[in-house]
């Protein structure tokens, strides 16, 4: 085969398993329960377990939170043919993600693109060691999918920058210690044009956050206020009023993000939760012929998407990959995302409605259901991300 | 491997889609049909493809082929499905000269490959016989009389066994239909006593043959592989022939789409082009993330089949069942976003709708690739 993995590539599968088979502790290879079997770092950073605890340290001191960084911001330096190898062979043990960041997932591909080295020197190994912990400041209660009506000012002030205004949506406001946020530069360009890309410390006198209840009953989001916070001007990122450009790369790799969480979560197989339920017939077959095939028809289209997410990888190596597929993947991911959690309370029956029982880990399974229905929203609606590949990709007239 | 084609894979892609969208487009297909060849294909058109190595794609270089993998027969087969170019490509440069490659004796090797490659030889592999594809449930029987069988039952949707100069028949030589095992595969002379061939022209105006078998003997020689042990290799040979009409499929729905874009682009209605409307724009783009997902596991299919992978059957299950709904959404949308112009022969998207309805049954809808799914899951 014309791409046969060289002798050095299968050295780094083996040393790589050997590695993970000797560091992973047990615990770490079982599927995540819930929000709580995510590690989030930052400064109040809380371990679930100790094996938690070990598995993150151990990795983060491989710089292996962001295996394919440079060794010189944290990461591990691994070029792509080395970073797919650890991604297979941790999903090989179903081995956890040590880390989840919205520093990894989203602000450091954009610092690398875009950062000066004093940001990067600043940010991205902290990032990598999981010491700070980021949100997101985009949407606002009248900016949500149509993002470049945002009106939250920053008015130059010396070297500073006075910021007011605020944002919604902000997902884990209230515990993350950064906030990376777009805001008004310019009013009187228009709206793609006056926007600019700052960071700063969430603890700047002048912001505070306020949790949303969802139907979850549960609060991921937040509202976050802005009143007269002094921010440097060097806190910009890129270009000042040229942040929409930084914006949009950046929601490139949240849309990518958002796609695979269907596939992070590491659940079980449908076909096995929905046995264990609903029980099998005399051949073995689920005792519900109709969600059998629902089952099978997801699980079709699932595979299928992995294949595309995989392609994509390759795609975007060889210099093919079209930069608005990302939204084709996030329109087409989160829908299934739903789809699966939909099958999942329907095999669940009754059980599943539990909403406050131990036995039913805190309805566990109902409140990541109603989870899931964000998901097509968030990050872009269905309809916006339909709306980009109409434009973008396939030059639709007046789309 | 990486699921994009190699630089020579792609060169291949770009001759295919030289000569084949240039001699034979929808037009040529048209003309064939309404001129209702006998054949319904060019033979003309099958000696270009000899030239150009493509019917000799499978078959190994030491019987004269080029020795490639199915990722590059894939390649030629999502071209024939853009143009809808009837041709023996399938039945004759993938199923049979995989069959006789993987699973013939020297002597059939020699025998068969070289004229395979050569385009001299037309080859079909007669599998189903009832209304839905169901290999374990074939009946054709295989009685042992002297030194060899006779064979005796029926087959239908033979694809080129109207015009085929060999049958590979597969046959049930012990158990019961239903049975996974106990299957033979035999190389028949379509012209052997008992042996008769009723020319069926489907929906899509391509050719196939209901084959029935009277008695027909066949001596030791003719049997392909080993005898009552021939599920695995017909398993293999299917899988191929599954992943490439997965390939078809694709190429099917990838031109519709395209035709359709083109259309919503230049028709106008309410004074605005209907590309304009986003009701429509959402459908166009929804299908267009499908096409691209299609595309993706057909590869990985492919890829599976050329490397004998263990996820094999998996892979190929998932890409002829999605590239099945996606093709037929796709063809669909086609003919509904074309309007009344969907709707007339003039019009090609017809064309397409009525060739993904026949590539959707053969080898296997997508529920019969869901429940194999399900299967290989164990619920």
């Amino acid at each position: 085969m014309s791409d046969a993995a060289s002798p050095d590539l299968d050295q780094f599968r083996s040393d790589t398993r050997a590695w993970l088979e000797a560091n992973c502790p047990a615990e770490m290879r079982t599927p995540m329960q819930g929000d709580e079997d995510n590690f989030w770092g930052g400064r109040n950073a809380k371990f679930a377990s100790d094996a938690q605890k070990v598995w993150f340290e151990r990795m983060r001191d491989k710089g292996w939170t962001v295996p394919d960084w440079p060794t010189q911001y944290g990461g591990g330096g691994l070029d792509p043919a080395q970073a797919k190898v650890l991604r297979e062979e941790m999903a090989a043990i179903g081995a956890r993600s040590p880390l989840s960041s919205f520093g990894i997932w989203m602000l450091g591909p954009a610092l690398l693109k875009y950062g000066n080295e004093a940001q990067k020197a600043e940010h991205l190994p902290q990032i990598a060691r999981g010491e700070i912990r980021w949100c997101q400041g985009y949407s606002e209660p009248n900016a949500g999918s149509d993002l470049a009506s945002l009106q939250t000012r920053a008015v130059p002030d010396g070297d500073d920058f006075i910021i007011n205004g605020s944002k919604i949506w902000t997902s884990y406001a209230n515990y993350a210690d950064w906030i990376f946020c777009l805001v008004r530069t310019d009013a009187s360009a228009k709206k793609h044009d006056g926007i600019s890309f700052i960071l700063f410390d969430m603890t700047s006198p002048g912001v505070t956050t306020k949790p949303i209840l969802l139907i979850s009953g549960k609060s991921p989001f937040c509202e976050t206020f802005f009143d007269n916070v002094r921010v440097p001007q060097s806190h910009v990122v890129g270009t000042v009023n040229r942040g929409w450009d930084v914006a949009k790369y950046l929601l490139q790799h949240e849309r990518a993000m958002i796609s695979g969480m269907g596939g992070r979560d590491g659940g079980r197989p449908l076909g096995q939760v929905a046995a264990d339920s609903l029980g099998t017939d005399d051949r073995g077959k689920l005792d519900d012929p109709i969600l059998r095939g629902q089952i099978a028809s997801f699980d079709i289209d699932e595979a299928a998407l992995a294949c595309a997410a995989e392609r994509a990888v390759d795609l975007a190596k060889a210099g093919q990959l079209h930069p608005a597929f990302s939204s084709a993947m996030k329109y087409y991911g989160t829908e299934l995302n739903k789809r699966r959690h939909e099958i999942l309370m329907s095999a669940g029956g009754i059980d599943a409605l539990e909403w406050e029982s131990e036995r039913s880990n805190d309805g566990a399974r109902a409140r990541a259901w109603l989870r899931t229905k964000a998901n097509s929203i968030e990050g872009g609606t269905s309809e916006v991300m339909l709306g980009i590949v109409a434009k973008r990709i396939l030059d639709l007239p007046g789309a | 491997m990486a699921l994009v084609l190699t630089e020579e894979q792609t060169m291949l892609r770009d001759s295919a889609r030289g000569l084949i969208g240039d001699t034979a487009p929808v037009a040529h297909f048209r003309k064939l049909r309404d001129e209702r060849d006998a054949a319904g294909f060019s033979r003309d058109l099958w000696k270009s493809f000899a030239e150009m190595g493509f019917a000799g794609l499978l078959v190994p270089e030491e019987f004269g082929g080029s020795g490639l993998g199915c990722v590059e027969a894939g390649v030629v087969m999502e071209e024939i499905g853009r143009n809808l170019t009837p041709s023996p490509f399938l039945a004759t440069a993938v199923l049979a000269a995989s069959a006789i490659a993987r699973g013939g004796s020297d002597a059939q090797k020699k025998a068969y490959l070289p004229k395979i490659a050569d385009g001299s030889l037309i080859a079909a592999l007669a599998v189903d016989e009832g209304a839905k594809h169901r290999p374990s449930k074939i009946a054709l029987t295989a009685t042992r009389a002297g030194n060899g069988f006779k064979l005796k039952g029926a087959k239908a949707l033979v694809v080129d066994g109207h015009v085929a100069d060999l049958l590979i028949v597969a046959a049930r030589s012990a158990g019961q239909p239903g049975d996974a095992d106990g299957l033979t595969l035999f190389l028949v002379d379509p012209k052997a006593k008992g042996v008769s061939i009723e020319h069926t022209i489907m929906v899509d105006a391509h050719n196939a043959a209901r084959i029935s078998f009277d008695e027909v003997e066949v001596n030791a020689d003719q049997v392909l592989g080993e005898v009552d042990r021939g599920a695995a290799l017909l398993d293999t040979v299917l899988n191929i022939g599954r992943a490439a009409v997965a390939a078809e499929m694709l190429g099917v729905a990838d031109e519709a789409f395209g035709r359709t874009v083109a259309y919503l682009k230049e028709r106008k209605q309410f004074g605005k082009r209907i590309g304009e409307f986003q009701a429509l724009q959402h459908r166009a783009a929804h299908l267009y993330t499908e096409i691209e997902i299609v595309r993706a596991a057909v590869l990985k299919a492919l890829q599976a089949v050329d490397t004998d992978a263990e996820h094999a059957g998996f892979a190929v299950s998932v890409a002829k069942a999605k590239a099945g709904t996606v093709t037929t959404l796709a063809v669909q949308e086609g003919v509904q976003m074309h309007g009344g112009m969907g709707m007339t022969d003039q019009f090609d998207v017809g064309l397409f709708m009525k060739r993904a309805r026949v590539l959707q049954e053969l080898f296997g809808d997508a529920n019969y690739h869901a429940e194999a799914l399900a299967e290989w899951k164990k619920y």
